[in-house]
């Protein structure tokens, strides 16, 4: 978070409110999970396949 | 001015609001984006995909089954975020759907439609890689047709809109089949008239009870354009339809009797039901009547597939022929 405004002066970016600063960080943590849950899937469906993993037919 | 085009202005002034009102920083929650992916919609997706999968003859791999069914998930949750990304000036008018995140303000139009793609190209392309190109395309065409098709084209255009959008909604059992076989043959085909033929009745039940909702949105619905008369003459049309439909796995031998005589004696009480319909008096009754017969068509495509699934189950388990 940006502190360096003088006391007493407006803020000229924007400021989050805790309930918008929660918000924002409980949506990163979902993107982080889906993005970890989709890198183990494709390590587990790696192993299950083997070499075949390379192999896409139609 | 007719009502539909009446509707259809104010669906277009509070388009032109939703989208020029000033945006705060988001407040959405996990729970407002996982409403957008249409989670009751979505779980009926998932099952008739998951039928589809289960019935196949070529038996697939649990870790590849269930990436098959996430994406089949996924993508209709993706179809779901865009339809309410478009959506989102007719939403906010009809009280059944003014509690969305849209329409509520919780998500931007602009997040709904990234958030829709995103999650539309991850599907397709994770099926793809993973499962099967075969079964990615067909998402990527039902995905497609529900967006496209439905939502922008034919659901503000034409009394049969759900009657061909429809087809959107049956897709999946033959996406979950082409997981597991990599093509496609007749019986997904007969999955999908059973879902294609059981969305009119189930659709127009639902939509007599809010007709005046639907002509404040400028949405051409059947009972909106041809009245309600009409539209319970349709109803038990289709509904008959339905009877021979449902029981054609059955007729055409990919079936056993167990399930041709639950197909047909749900279809019986379905067109029973909408018989009912078709003759209750207007006002309370009709009403009562159009929720039944509602209620009872999701029951009729559970019990279906069910009856398909433990059928199959039982075959493998058995290791009988069909």
């Amino acid at each position: 978070m940006r502190t360096d405004v003088a006391k007493g002066e407006k803020p000229q970016w924007i400021v989050l409110t805790e309930e918008q600063r929660r918000a924002r960080r409980a949506r990163s943590i979902a993107i982080a999970l889906a993005l970890g849950a989709l890198v183990i899937l494709f390590y587990i469906v790696t192993l299950v396949k083997g070499p075949a993993v390379l192999n896409r037919p139609l | 001015m007719s009502l539909v085009s009446e509707g259809a202005e104010f669906a277009g002034e509070v388009q032109r609001k939703l989208a020029s009102a000033p945006r705060e920083p988001s407040l959405a929650t996990v729970g407002d984006y996982f409403a957008l992916m249409k989670p009751r919609v979505m779980s009926l997706v998932v099952f008739t995909g998951f039928v589809g999968l289960m019935v196949a003859p070529l038996h697939i791999h649990p870790v590849l089954g269930f990436t098959a069914l996430l994406c089949i998930a996924v993508g209709a949750g993706a179809a779901g975020a865009l339809n309410m990304w478009y959506d989102a000036d007719i939403d906010a008018m009809m009280r059944r759907t003014s509690r969305r995140p849209i329409p509520q303000g919780r998500i931007a139009q602009g997040e709904a439609f990234a958030f829709g793609m995103v999650l539309a190209a991850f599907s397709v392309a994770v099926l793809g890689l993973l499962v099967s190109w075969a079964a990615a395309a067909l998402l990527a065409f039902t995905i497609f047709f529900y967006v496209v098709v439905y939502t922008v084209w034919l659901k503000r255009s034409t009394p049969q809109n759900i009657v061909i959008g429809g087809a959107a909604g049956a897709f999946p059992p033959m996406i979950g089949w082409a997981a597991a076989t990599g093509g496609l043959s007749v019986e997904p085909c007969l999955l999908f008239l059973i879902t294609f033929f059981w969305t009119p009745p189930h659709f127009w039940a639902l939509s007599l009870n809010h007709t005046d909702e639907y002509a404040r949105a400028g949405v051409p619905m059947l009972p909106v354009v041809a009245g309600a008369a009409e539209t319970r003459r349709q109803v038990l049309r289709y509904s008959i339809a339905l009877v021979p439909v449902g029981a054609a796995p059955w007729f055409l031998g990919y079936a056993d009797m167990v399930y041709g005589m639950t197909a047909l004696s749900a279809g019986t009480l379905m067109v029973v039901l909408a018989q009912r319909l078709r003759k209750a008096p207007e006002g309370r009754g009709a009403q009562r009547a159009a929720q039944q017969l509602f209620a009872f068509s999701i029951l009729y495509l559970f019990v279906v597939f069910a009856v398909l699934l433990v059928e199959s189950g039982l075959r493998g388990f058995t290791g009988a022929a069909r």
